[in-house]
């Protein structure tokens, strides 16, 4: 069976879900090869193989830290010149998508991204993309070279599936464009304890109807009592309420839960791009006519500074 | 020396019109209004202020697309750029990123350039990876999702805002850039902006101007290949209810009756 590159998204050895998932996609076109690069790298093998990984390739240089995107293209490319892989699949972070487009474009291939499903097809993987603000769906395939597609989180479910996970030694020589942009400083974010946004089951999100920074502290709750991450409207960001790093559309993240409550958002179209593939989708509105109304399974009409503590409160006590 | 900054462009449907696809399942460019795409007005934002803080600098705005695309020129001239370059030719229809990067990078060649500057992604594609291919292709440094950039003595120095850090970059010139819609509102054209615009020049190239071959390039050209696309079905009516005061409980009956709880 033909090999498959899973490049591998993790911090200091702990692989962080999506790609997970990733490797629930790869079996469906061949066999898991996994490629973990940096800080950590060995320390992937044991989470990778319970998941399918047949191999895992590891390679640590300072480089992959201290500059940008390019010693990682590398890397990838020596992987696929030693593996000689069926497909190459990398998870749809801002990074990976540059990773993957430089890798395409060096090996001579086509690339996909921000796929949310994947099947293998009589010329290749075929991939699914949801596209102009999730009110299409496409099935795309690459068609010259070594197909590289991007995916993003919650497109398929974590399975177990133990394999071997043999870890092997990459041998990776860095180009000359490898030292070209310096990471000269680097400040990691605070941790919030709750899930990443694009990763997480819940979200909860609110918009322009939370009326101020500290009225987010409504819309946090409800989102511990799920153990959800939280998001927000641009409206609110722009505002100043909630962090850039939590905002749900176009320019912001995209996420596709299982559940996403919708607390004071509208529901513009900006909104929607980021949203509408969520599986369920619950809004809170004062306003009857708002849009969001047109996509959701349950809808409360209602103030939220009513609404959204009843129903915290309500799901603290139903999970005692 | 004057700092030469190339800031690309694209022209697209309006996101808030009804986009579809045409019968080849390219992007229907005919029955929307198109526009300047929004977060490239960043990209042009950053360019003006980067020139108002060099001694000497001069922008082209470059982009590749149908006839139509002039209005793009038109909209980023307005608001300060200085010229334009418009590459049009029949044979381009159906491009990919890929190839429109190929396209990009020849035209970067042939216009000249220290600094290449993009926005985050085009609002139709949404793809996000034309600036790492430019990059790639003309082999210079990518200093890309910045939310804030700076350039002085020849290094362009930027923060990259991550979901897991926030990164602060350098590099020398020439590279290419690309900033978010976090660097800073774009300004509106003026109305003295929007006069001189019309007697910028705006230079049209067609592929043999950039030694491509129309194999290269458009629908056959490309390395990836749309073989359906179905509009997404409307979503099943949900249940509304109107908060008489039991919302929230109604709400938590509904997520439990889900699983949720």
């Amino acid at each position: 069976m033909a090999e498959v590159l899973v490049y591998v998204d993790h911090v200091d050895g702990a692989v962080r879900k999506p790609t997970l998932e990733l490797l629930t996609l790869a079996r469906r076109v061949g066999e898991p090869v996994a490629v973990a690069l940096g800080a950590g790298a060995a320390d992937t093998a044991a989470a990778l193989a319970e998941h399918g990984a047949v191999k895992v390739l590891t390679h640590d240089a300072a480089e992959y830290a201290d500059y940008l995107v390019v010693p990682k293209v590398d890397a990838l490319q020596a992987a696929v010149a030693a593996v000689s892989p069926a497909a190459v699949l990398v998870p749809s972070s801002a990074e990976g998508k540059e990773i993957a487009a430089r890798l395409a474009l060096r090996i001579g291939s086509g690339i996909i991204t921000d796929a949310v499903d994947l099947e293998a097809g009589d010329e290749g993987p075929v991939a699914t993309q949801s596209v102009f603000a999730a009110s299409f769906t496409t099935k795309s395939r690459v068609s010259k070279g070594t197909p590289v597609i991007t995916v993003k989180p919650n497109s398929a479910a974590v399975e177990a599936a133990p394999a071997a996970g043999a870890v092997e030694a990459l041998d990776v020589t860095f180009s000359a464009q490898a030292t070209g942009t310096k990471v000269t400083g680097r400040t990691p974010r605070e941790s919030t304890g709750r899930p990443e946004l694009t990763e997480a089951a819940i979200v909860v999100s609110g918009g322009r109807g939370v009326n101020g920074a500290e009225n987010f502290a409504l819309i946090e709750s409800l989102a511990d009592s799920l153990g959800a991450a939280v998001g927000a409207s641009r409206a609110a960001v722009d505002a100043g309420w909630y962090p850039h790093t939590n905002q749900v559309g176009q320019t912001g993240k995209s996420v596709s839960p299982q559940l996403y409550i919708a607390s004071g958002i509208s529901g513009a179209i900006q909104h929607r791009a980021g949203m509408q593939t969520s599986k369920t989708i619950v809004a809170i509105n004062k306003d009857a006519e708002a849009p969001i109304f047109d996509l959701v399974d349950y809808g409360v009409v209602g103030d939220l500074f009513d609404v959204v503590p009843q129903l915290t409160e309500e799901i603290k006590v139903r999970k005692g | 020396m004057s700092l030469r900054i190339v800031v690309t462009v694209k022209y697209v449907p309006d996101a808030t019109g009804d986009r579809h696809f045409a019968d080849d399942l390219t992007v229907d460019r005919d029955d929307v209004d198109g526009l300047l795409s929004e977060l490239d007005e960043y990209a042009v934002e950053q360019a003006l202020q980067i020139a108002e803080d060099a001694d000497d600098a001069e922008i082209t705005v470059l982009t590749v697309g149908p006839e139509d695309a002039k209005d793009a020129l038109r909209k980023a001239l307005s608001m300060g750029a200085d010229k334009a370059i418009h590459v049009e030719d029949d044979d381009l229809h159906g491009t990919d990123a890929i190839g429109t990067s190929l396209v990009l990078a020849k035209a970067i060649e042939k216009a000249g350039y220290d600094l290449v500057i993009s926005g985050m992604a085009s609002t139709d594609g949404t793809m996000g990876v034309v600036p790492a291919l430019l990059a790639e292709r003309l082999g210079v440094p990518q200093v890309t999702l910045l939310s804030e950039v700076s350039v002085e003595d020849g290094v362009v120095k930027g923060r990259r805002d991550g979901d897991a850090a926030s990164e602060q970059l350098q590099a020398s010139l020439p590279a290419v850039v690309s900033v978010t819609d976090q660097s800073g509102e774009a300004r509106y054209p003026s109305f003295k902006g929007i006069m001189a615009a019309k007697k910028k020049p705006v230079q049209s190239w067609d592929l043999s101007d950039l030694d491509l071959e129309a194999e290269e390039v458009g629908l056959e050209g490309a390395w990836t290949a749309v073989d359906s696309a179905a509009a997404r079905p409307a979503r099943t009516a949900g249940t509304i209810v109107k908060d008489e005061g039991e919302g929230g409980k109604q709400l938590a009956e509904f997520l439990a009756g889900q699983k949720f709880i």
